[in-house]
């Protein structure tokens, strides 16, 4: 096995590869997948001088421990948390150098939700459809990290094009949404388009990479005839029978027959991936 | 235009539109259209062109929405969309667990439902729940039947099952809640190969009985 490798010491809750999707597939069912937090990502394969294409890792709530076979440098972005090589303290959202066979230790998430998790040279797993994003909906592309598992790295990356640091948002303390609405606002009662607009929701501790479900006073259909299945797009905001929003991130199902109310504008998304359960959601528009 | 359809022509978002028609025969007539015209160079490029079970949705437009919707609006629809090549033959073992049940609301025998079944010409309508899952059409109305009300844990992969209006072939072992009438062992999905989907928008399917003299 080559040297260009890294061993996954502890996994994490959820662990997953991911690039920047596999768009272009909709019509075959295939999700679009990719990084939930695109600018998290884009910022840690930029600090580590890899191009916006690499792979790398994200991880959930209690991030992830690895052991580079080679020495490699490292970005960790996204919801902030402790960083650590061999035990010592190093730097989060900027690069770090990490020796041959030292461990790096990426901690529990002290705000937000996933920690991207850049390597310099990206992840060298077998692409499927043209992207090395697991697709969790689908089973699509590298299963989920487990212990022990070995991810190999593509080629070294010059060091001359990292950058050293970059602004990165706080993880939300409340999550506002603007919303276009459609195309299905007219399938919901006046008083529950009010509803969605002014009543405050909570993020569900049952989101995960294919929806951020919300929990609070159920919308109410106007409509109550079934919805003939219908494409569905990133951000959009489906109204299931219990009444209360799913907003769709990238590993969301192509087509639905539940009527989608409004659709999130897409700079609104990355916020959606980083906020955790029990944040107020409100929508505007 | 077609004759007696009209069409609506929702936004979606920033970059992206619905476009309802009266239909699914008339929204696969204007998804081949799209293909068609988009393969042409002469529509504006959209990243997912996506059609459904009354609808096509248009998704990532490289032109502002407005002036997308007023040429769909505008294009003119063949009839019927236009023959595509080679039909798509799946042979199928009609042992499914649910057939006697499908042969007694069809009102037949559980030998006549495979017979009728595998007589009619199929042909994808779009895809979805699954990649490489095509919802299939072409059994008249009145071979409708229910899905049911408690979905299956597990559907063993190759699966050709019926709900509503539609014919499935499960891709790979999932949950599902479709009547299960039989069983292929041809490859829906396979990422290694090229196209990865055996079963596109607008493919023509039949199916082959096998086991019969």
């Amino acid at each position: 096995m080559s040297d260009r490798a890294l061993v996954v010491v502890r996994a994490g809750a959820l662990t997953t590869v991911q690039d920047l999707g596999r768009p272009g597939h909709a019509h075959l069912g295939v999700p679009p997948s990719g990084t939930l937090d695109g600018p998290a990502g884009l910022l840690a394969n930029r600090l580590v001088g890899n191009g916006p294409l690499a792979a790398l890792l994200e991880t959930t709530l209690n991030g992830v421990a690895l052991q580079p076979r080679c020495p490699v440098t490292v970005a960790v972005t996204g919801a902030p948390c402790p960083v650590s090589v061999d035990g010592r303290p190093a730097a989060w959202g900027a690069p770090v150098d990490v020796p041959a066979g030292s461990l790096l230790t990426v901690g529990t998430a002290t705000s937000g939700v996933r920690s991207y998790v850049a390597v310099s040279g990206g992840l060298d797993v077998d692409p499927v459809l043209g992207s090395r994003s697991t697709d969790l909906l689908s089973g699509l592309g590298p299963p989920p990290l487990t212990d022990g598992t070995i991810l190999p790295l593509g080629p070294p990356v010059p060091p001359h094009t990292r950058v050293d640091v970059g602004p990165q948002p706080a993880p939300p303390a409340a999550l506002i949404l603007r919303i276009t609405r459609g195309p299905r606002d007219d399938w919901f009662t006046p008083e529950a388009l009010r509803t969605l607009t002014s009543h405050t929701f909570t993020v569900s501790s049952t989101s995960n990479r294919i929806g951020l479900r919300t929990e609070g006073t159920p919308l109410e259909r106007a409509v109550l005839r079934e919805l003939p299945s219908e494409g569905l797009v990133l951000g959009a905001v489906q109204v299931p029978p219990d009444g209360r929003p799913v907003i769709f991130l990238a590993d969301h199902p192509t087509t639905g027959g539940y009527p989608v109310v409004g659709v999130v504008r897409s700079a609104d998304l990355p916020a959606a991936a980083q906020a955790a359960p029990g944040t107020p959601v409100r929508f505007i528009g | 235009m077609t004759g007696s359809g009209t069409r609506r022509i929702l936004p979606v978002g920033e970059d992206a539109l619905l476009v309802e028609l009266d239909s699914g025969t008339e929204a696969q007539a204007l998804h081949a259209e799209l293909l068609r015209l988009r393969a042409q160079g002469s529509f504006p490029a959209v990243r997912e062109l996506v059609p459904a079970a009354r609808t096509v949705l248009l998704d990532g437009l490289s032109e502002p929405a407005d002036r997308v919707a007023a040429r769909l609006a505008a294009l003119p629809l063949p009839p019927a969309p236009p023959p595509t090549h080679e039909v798509i033959e799946i042979p199928v073992r009609y042992d499914g667990p649910d057939l006697a049940e499908v042969a007694a609301l069809w009102g037949v025998s559980s030998t006549e439902a495979p017979r009728i079944h595998a007589s009619f010409d199929f042909r994808v309508a779009f895809c979805g729940f699954a990649p490489g899952f095509g919802y299939l059409t072409g059994l008249p109305e009145r071979y409708t039947v229910p899905r049911h009300t408690t979905p299956r844990a597990s559907v063993p992969s190759g699966s050709v099952a019926l709900a509503g209006p539609y014919t499935g072939v499960y891709p790979r072992s999932s949950p599902g809640g479709w009547q299960l009438i039989g069983t292929t062992d041809v490859v829906l999905w396979d990422h290694t190969r090229t196209p990865a989907a055996l079963l596109a928008p607008g493919a023509r399917v039949r199916f082959r009985p096998l086991g019969e003299a």
